[in-house]
């Protein structure tokens, strides 16, 4: 009798679990080649730079922000929101597997930080090379 | 019943209890039914949602079941602003504007934003009757009436570790679930 209340019990617990665990849709490799697939069209455009990714990504924009006022100089480090003060994970895919994992996330946060940080959208050439210089990033 | 089935029983029904009471402290709330004395000397209380000019939190501020886009979502930059510190209107109009939040960019997908928006108005404030609506929860009579001098010594808005009023959880160590009562605060200094 009591195993037909804690069997369930159990069952239930175990499919929390398994939902806990986070889905993975995407590598951040998947992402870049998504990135690299908008720039087919366009002419005289090479490939991405980390170099030109971490200029981009350590200089202060048009609004005042650089993408490291939050993230830090590091992105391998766990960064602070400069205005609500609340912890920011690491960026950088070797540091917080979670990174570039998401199309819908990456679409979504570059949307909103480029918009915040250069008060317009981000191109392809620029986001791919953010993302090709913070796959460079070493823990 | 043998020996192993009890104990399972014993640590279910331990499980359970520590559950309620985890809800029901979470439940909790300082806000009784405040008295006044008007100016002929008679003692009345107010009803609630009189109370603060009409700019009273709802009751409870955070609904039993929450929403895992909301939780999600609106505590990735800040914690998630339970639903009942603000009435309807206010969440309305702020989730209309979410690509100039406070600053920030903020702005989500349509259907994502639908969801959150239906579940911030359904348990929005049911104890605000002024026809307010603030974008600001500091902006609200109950919460000015709840921090003000007398409640809060200037010092500790000053706190870096405060940084912001809309920094609720610097003091309300559970206010990322929602749970803002007395025996939850602890201020910095």
């Amino acid at each position: 009798m009591l195993r037909k209340i804690y069997v369930p019990v159990l069952a239930l617990m175990a499919i929390a679990g398994l939902q806990m665990q986070p889905a993975f849709a995407e590598t951040p490799d998947d992402i870049l080649a998504s990135i690299q697939k908008e720039m087919t069209d366009m002419p005289g455009v090479h490939g991405f730079s980390a170099a030109h990714g971490e200029s981009f990504f350590k200089t202060r924009h048009d609004n005042e922000w650089s993408c490291s006022s939050c993230h830090t100089e590091n992105p391998a480090a766990s960064g602070k929101h400069e205005k609500t003060g609340k912890t920011i994970k690491p960026l950088a895919p070797s540091a917080n597997a979670e990174r570039f994992t998401s199309q819908k996330k990456v679409d979504k946060w570059f949307k909103r930080n480029c918009n915040d940080v250069l008060g317009r959208a981000c191109t392809a050439q620029e986001r791919g090379d953010v993302l090709t210089y913070l796959l460079t990033v070493k823990n | 019943m043998s020996i192993n089935h009890q104990l399972y029983l014993q640590i279910f029904a331990v499980t359970l209890l520590a559950t309620g009471i985890t809800i029901s402290v979470a439940h909790a709330d300082d806000d009784r039914d405040e008295r006044y004395i008007n100016k002929h000397g008679d003692r009345y209380s107010e009803g609630n949602s009189r109370k603060y000019g009409g700019e009273n939190r709802g009751k409870p501020i955070q609904p039993a079941q929450t929403n895992v886009m909301f939780q999600q979502e609106c505590s990735s930059c800040h914690v998630a602003y339970a639903p009942g510190l603000l009435p309807a209107e206010s969440w309305r109009k702020i989730m209309a504007g979410l690509n100039k939040h406070f600053g920030s960019d903020a702005s989500l997908d349509i259907q994502d934003s639908k969801e959150i928006t239906d579940f911030l108005v359904r348990n929005a404030s049911n104890r605000w009757s002024a026809s307010t609506a603030p974008l600001r929860i500091t902006e609200s009579s109950w919460f000015m009436s709840k921090h003000d001098s007398h409640e809060i010594s200037p010092a500790v808005w000053k706190s870096p570790q405060v940084k912001s009023p809309a920094n609720c959880a610097a003091c309300h160590r559970a206010a990322d679930r929602g749970d803002f009562s007395e025996h939850n605060i602890k201020m910095p200094l």
